[in-house]
């Protein structure tokens, strides 16, 4: 096992597969030499070189359509998109070419490319740098989304993002990216499609994704603590393919469903899974389905609105809590 | 220029068919969309064939096409079978694409022709990406970009040209000015006289106009850059200049395009042209019109086994979202 932090998995996990198949390739703004501007992908361009790590210029829609154009002529190429909000920027690409290709030539054109960005709020960078675009991905058929809470879940889930032949985004949490952690030793490949069982609990089910799992884990650390109530977290790990399996298996046992999303409120993934426990899980339910979210408007920059926007460790315990006393 | 370069007369009389073969395929289409047979939209590509059947001559079998919404011509001219497109047109799961993709969308990947692209402007960087693809793997392909001139004003068209021109891949972008967007000249909205060409010292290339109603002078640019491109000489903006016989789409008369401009692109048809100058070279004319008759013959027989095919199997709804072949997105 070596410790390894979660910047520092997106790295090891890119080299993994770069060393195992000769046509993975990477390009991006300043990821070459200057090792990205989160410092993600340091070493990678010493190693394999300007033909397979390749600088762009600022041009999102190139970086995207590129990365298309390479997937569907036999590369397995990763794009980079500095922040997730330029996601904006490339939409066409992501949304119209990327994700429906595939099916509207019924199968002639496969998409092996991952594109990868930092994501999410919590570092007073403001709405123009700090959202969570993972719901928007989650919403175009066509995209398998990715979002890991954990070093050893990045470079894996980075590994099975690559080897992946469908087009995946891999949302890196910037608020995550100094955080250590464990990592196998030898190939580390975690599937897609498989939640975390984070924390097992029998009262509550809480499921929760990227930056929000360590906040959920130490509410339900003192859930426990102060008010006896055992909570499960599952850390949803990928959103596309999504398992709904293990969220149902869990309510089943807990009867009792908490979402926990940094984005805004309508239509974030949880209003998802709260629909799928709804339709399929109506016969475990002893409470209401309950979403934790930020509000309905922007990240805000400065530290106080940004703090009280995100659900924090506070809010779920204290959210948590209360409707559970209320169902009682 | 046109006639000098070294195309055998076999290559002219493949060039000629190509382009008739296209007119008479299009002009099918149009009757069978005003018969409501096919549905949803079409665009056109009448009187613009000789750009299509000249790149297409120049270019290997293995190399790339990326074209627009108005891409049957190009599709047709990479060799794509007609009865499967007539089929895609109609909504047939014997279509090209099984029904999934309709005239907008036509794709053989098979053929290199790797997709008729509908949001304009897009597949311009997603040619650059197959450029870059076959020179990193040193494959010798060239990826040929054909859209309109509507397209170049839109962003991708110059994030695409820059990222070509910095890494040289070998990438040849055909810029089909038919003198029209949807129903607006493309003079009237442009800072510049050629939309195409006169952008292209932004990106260091060479400022390329072809008359792209001469099959001959379109195919020996074409030649060119495409030898060059493949050569490791990086990549090409060639403007053709053209014209649509007719309206933007559907039935779309382009009312707004002045009588006598119209007139004047009529006389300048290129396939007359052709013709004429096969004629002058000591073809015969029997031999062109068993050309004709046998284009003809090839659409009228390709409609027929359209017509027979049978509707999409629902069961096709949702199958090839992912590459296992199905749409599962939960357990
Ligand atoms: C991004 C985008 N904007 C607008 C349209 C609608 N539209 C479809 S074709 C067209 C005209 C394009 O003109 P041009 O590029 O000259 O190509 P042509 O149709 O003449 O071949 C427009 C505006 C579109 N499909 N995509
Ligand atoms: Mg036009």
């Amino acid at each position: 096992m070596a410790e390894l932090t979660y910047r520092q998995a997106v790295a090891a996990g890119i080299a993994q597969e770069m060393d195992r198949d000769p046509l993975v390739v990477f390009i991006g703004e300043d990821i070459g030499a200057a090792g990205g501007v989160f410092k993600t992908t340091e070493g990678l361009f010493e190693r394999f070189g300007p033909e397979r790590i390749r600088d762009t210029p600022i041009s999102e829609q190139a970086i995207v359509g590129a990365v298309m154009g390479a997937a569907m002529t036999g590369l397995r190429p990763i794009g980079e998109l500095m922040f997730s909000d330029f996601f904006a920027v490339a939409w066409d690409m992501v949304a119209n070419q990327i994700a429906k290709t595939r099916y509207m030539t019924d199968g002639q054109v496969s998409l092996p490319l991952v594109l990868r960005t930092a994501n999410g709020g919590g570092l007073r960078f403001g709405a123009q740098h700090s959202q969570s675009v993972e719901s928007w991905a989650m919403a175009i058929p066509g995209l398998k989304v990715v979002a890991p809470s954990t070093p050893a879940d990045m470079l894996g889930l980075m590994a099975a993002a690559i080897r992946d032949p469908d087009p995946v985004i891999v949302c890196e949490h910037k608020a995550l990216f100094a955080v250590k952690g464990e990592v196998p030793d030898g190939e580390h490949v975690v599937p897609l499609g498989q939640a975390r069982i984070a924390r097992p609990g029998s009262d509550c089910t809480i499921v929760a994704l990227a930056a929000m799992v360590p906040r959920a884990l130490e509410a339900a650390e003192r859930l426990a603590a102060e008010a006896g109530i055992s909570a499960e977290v599952i850390d949803l790990r990928t959103l596309i393919p999504l398992d709904a399996r293990t969220i149902l298996d869990s309510l089943a046992r807990t009867g009792r469903l908490f979402t926990v999303e940094e984005n805004p409120r309508v239509l974030g993934w949880g209003a998802e899974i709260v629909s799928i426990a709804a339709d399929e899980g109506f016969d475990s339910l002893d409470a209401p389905l309950v979403r934790i979210t930020a509000p309905q408007v922007p990240l805000a920059s400065a530290a106080v609105l940004e703090d009280l926007a995100m659900p924090s460790v506070e809010r779920i315990a204290a959210t948590v809590r209360r409707r559970l006393d209320e169902a009682r | 220029m046109a006639g000098e370069l070294s195309v055998s007369r076999d290559a002219r009389l493949a060039m000629y068919r190509t382009m008739v073969e296209c007119r008479t395929f299009e002009e099918r289409a149009q009757q069978l969309f005003f018969e409501g047979l096919v549905r949803g939209t079409t665009h056109l590509g009448n009187g613009q064939e000789a750009v299509a059947a000249g790149f297409a001559g120049a270019m290997r079998a293995d190399d790339y096409t990326f074209c627009t919404y108005r891409g049957h011509n190009h599709t047709l001219a990479r060799g794509v079978p007609m009865a499967p497109i007539f089929a895609e047109l109609f909504g047939r799961g014997s279509g090209l694409m099984g029904g999934k993709g309709g005239s907008m969308h036509l794709t053989s990947v098979e053929h290199g022709a790797m997709g008729s692209y509908a949001i304009v402007g897009a597949h311009l960087p997603i040619a650059v990406g197959a450029a870059w693809s076959a020179q990193y793997r040193k494959s010798g392909q060239v990826a040929v970009c054909f859209f309109g001139d509507g397209a170049t004003n839109i962003g991708a068209f110059h994030e695409a040209l820059n990222l070509a021109a910095v890494w040289r891949v070998p990438a040849v972008f055909v810029c089909e000015n038919n003198q029209y967007m949807e129903y607006t000249a493309i003079g009237s909205v442009t800072a510049v006289e050629r939309p195409a060409a006169d952008r292209a010292a932004a990106y260091g290339l060479e400022a390329i106009v072809v008359d792209g109603n001469d099959v001959r002078a379109v195919h020996e640019v074409a030649r060119t850059a495409i030898d060059a491109a493949r050569a490791g000489d990086g990549p090409a903006l060639i403007e053709a200049l053209t014209y649509r016989h007719g309206g933007h789409s559907r039935a779309d008369p382009g009312k707004y395009r002045p009588d006598a401009e119209v007139q004047a692109w009529l006389a300048r048809d290129p396939i007359p042209a052709e013709r004429a100058r096969l004629l002058a070279e000591g073809v015969r004319e029997a031999e062109l019109a068993r050309i004709e008759a046998e284009a003809t013959a090839a659409v009228a027989a390709a409609e027929a086994i359209a017509r027979d095919g049978p509707e999409p199997d629902p069961a096709t709804l949702e199958t090839e979202l992912w590459s296992d072949g199905g749409s599962a997105w939960r357990n």
